[in-house]
């Protein structure tokens, strides 16, 4: 496996050691969830993670539901980021689920259930994918479209998270979404955003520097690191502070003040 | 080895003593915060030493029903095997509740036909699946179905384990969970309950309700409280850190009324979770108590020392030397064996002269710093 280019974040996330036998994807059933605000976009982690996907094991996948950007746009990033998704997806290794369009029927209607048909559509795609791909991740690009999406009901996308948490221990893949913190912080309780993070295995915090712009930083990630009983034991919550910067090819990550 | 405090001890001691006749079972909530989610290890201990003792029948109950409603049933069985309890006996002991895979009834609406792989992983320990979460009076019957299927029809008693009151919470009203866990409690084949609520995704009614009902709360704090007394690990800006400690606090209440609470503090170590009494010797109880201020408040140990070497004035008495009180009023002429700096002044003042202060009046306080003049009018 290419290892050269591993970065921070890789180390955090686990991928520094893996592809081989012992460790063939390490956000097997964890969930992952990325966290961003206005001044700070994390999209870059999910492309991150999109990318260290196809460059591991032969045998992963990923099944992709996009709710705010089609598949022309993630493809033109993961050509820059050299990956190719188009012939990723081609090869049965990237699936993905237009959503832009998608809109829950209201609740009044007779065949109101929720997102229960969103499950249905991802846990066909799990099916299928289970055959011949043994690790394999499922990414929702934006938590607040689906809540839209939803016509708002942060219940019905929270039960929806729950299904899919759900398959994370029953199949053992990866579950990674991306949700904007700074859109629940008015409410009187931000409940979405909170449960997630109780959900959460692993949080990936993007803010803006601290201490202001800076030309060469573009921004501050916080990754927690809650490893709660998975079979080999309990363990602490370990949490990564770095900087980053984000370039056309790739993004780079730093401790502060150990930039050359 | 684990080692409990004497507080997650006396917990875990009234949850296997279970209800006293003519009394209620027992409830135990649970409860942490984001700042430090660590209330799960709390649970999965306090199962733990309950099913030890379930299992040593010590305990009133016997038999546990789990309603899993935030961890899949494999991790229990996980759990329970890594800690050396063997298949054939938690399934005469345990009956798991799975409200966790299917909590709303989507897959089965799904998969009518074929779902037959849903069931390839074997779990060791007895499951049956709960498809309808919303409806908490079908809850409440399914639960104590399944403990009359543990412990029989006669007067054994089971104990009910609920992983979230949370997640209960968010799919009903607080109504219907108090209600259930009402229900449950004065059910007469139980003896007692505990569960765990995230108190934080809540009203504060909510979790106030539900420490109404609870005979006792654990709740667990984040060791520091940051000036806006949330958020604890999201604030520290070091590069890399582990968190692994924090306070464990019991309120314990008695039939009588009375409340009693404690702090503890608690550790996540590889083998699971530790208490310890917080000593209160060292201080840190002090320093939980006491606000944030910028300067020292604490004494170091070798300014305590000194401390307790200071002879008080009255600390002479009984010593043979005549007893002596200090009012204010005149020197201590004999005093001059202990205290360093005056005594050696008192030595040369003979031969320096001396100032001699007679008071007024007896009304006057010793040291009062009154403005002398104040009355004057010029």
């Amino acid at each position: 496996m290419e290892q050269k280019d591993l970065n921070l974040l890789d180390a955090v996330l686990g991928f520094q050691s893996y592809g081989n036998k012992a460790n063939p994807w390490p956000l097997c059933g964890r969930f992952v969830l990325v966290e961003d605000c206005v001044d700070t976009s994390a999209a870059f982690v999910l492309h991150h993670i999109l990318k260290r996907c196809f460059s591991s094991h032969s045998s992963s996948a990923v099944l992709f539901l996009a709710f705010s950007h089609p598949f022309s746009h993630y493809d033109r990033i993961l050509r820059k980021l050299g990956c190719n998704l188009a012939a990723q997806r081609d090869n049965g290794r990237f699936y993905f689920l237009d959503m832009l369009m998608f809109q829950c029927p209201d609740e009044g209607k007779p065949n109101h259930d929720g997102l229960a048909s969103v499950f249905e559509k991802i846990e066909k795609v799990v099916k299928a994918l289970r055959q011949d791909k043994k690790f394999f991740s499922i990414m929702i690009d934006d938590i607040s479209f689906l809540e839209v999406a939803a016509n708002g009901s942060s219940n019905d996308v929270l039960d929806l998270l729950h299904y899919c948490h759900m398959l994370t221990s029953e199949y053992g893949c990866a579950f990674i979404v991306l949700g904007h913190k700074d859109i629940y912080l008015n409410g009187e309780r931000p409940a979405l955003i909170l449960e997630m993070e109780y959900l959460a295995d692993i949080l990936v915090k993007a803010e803006p520097l601290a201490t202001g712009l800076a030309k060469d930083v573009h921004g501050q990630l916080m990754v927690l690191d809650k490893d709660m009983q998975r079979e080999q034991g309990i363990s602490a919550i370990k949490i990564h502070n770095f900087h980053f910067k984000i370039k056309e090819n790739g993004v780079e990550c730093f401790y502060p003040g150990t930039k050359v | 080895m684990r080692s409990s405090g004497k507080m997650a001890e006396s917990i875990s001691r009234s949850l296997r003593d279970g209800a006293l006749e003519g009394e209620l079972a027992p409830i135990l909530t649970i409860k942490d915060s984001l700042a430090s989610p660590f209330a799960s290890h709390v649970f999965s201990h306090i199962l733990l030493q309950l099913s030890s003792n379930v299992m040593a029948q010590k305990s009133q109950s016997r038999g546990i029903v789990i309603v899993a409603l935030s961890r899949s049933p494999s991790s229990y069985a996980a759990l329970l095997k890594m800690k050396g309890v063997d298949a054939a006996s938690s399934n005469k002991l345990f009956h798991i509740l799975d409200c966790y895979t299917d909590p709303l009834g989507w897959k089965d609406k799904i998969g009518k036909s074929g779902n037959v792989m849903d069931h390839s992983r074997q779990i060791s320990l007895a499951t049956s699946a709960y498809k309808t979460v919303k409806d908490m009076d079908k809850l409440f019957l399914a639960i104590t179905e399944l403990g009359r299927g543990l412990v029989g029809e006669n007067k054994a008693r089971f104990c009910v384990a609920i992983d979230s009151l949370s997640e209960l919470l968010r799919h009903t009203s607080l109504q219907s969970v108090a209600s259930l866990l009402s229900n449950l409690r004065s059910h007469d084949q139980i003896s007692s309950i505990f569960g765990l609520l995230h108190s934080d995704l809540h009203e504060e009614r909510a979790a106030a309700v539900l420490e109404y009902m609870s005979t006792m709360v654990a709740s667990v704090d984040p060791f520091h409280h940051s000036a806006d007394g949330q958020r604890g690990y999201f604030e520290n800006s070091l590069s890399e850190q582990n968190f692994t400690k924090g306070k464990f606090n019991v309120r314990f209440k008695r039939r009588n009324g009375r409340v009693r609470l404690t702090c503890e503090e608690f550790k996540i170590e590889h083998e699971g979770i530790s208490f310890a009494s917080v000593s209160s010797v060292d201080g840190t109880a002090i320093a939980g108590l006491l606000p944030k201020v910028q300067f020292n408040l604490q004494l170091s140990e070798k300014e305590q020392i000194e401390r307790a070497k200071v002879v008080l004035p009255f600390e002479h008495q009984g010593n043979g030397r005549p007893i002596q009180i200090y009012d204010g009023r005149r020197s201590l002429e004999e005093n001059n064996s202990e205290a360093s700096p005056i005594p050696s002044g008192k030595t040369e003042k003979s031969a320096m002269g001396e100032i001699i202060y007679f008071r007024d009046s007896d009304d006057e306080m010793p040291d009062s710093d009154e403005d002398p003049d104040d009355d004057l009018d010029i």
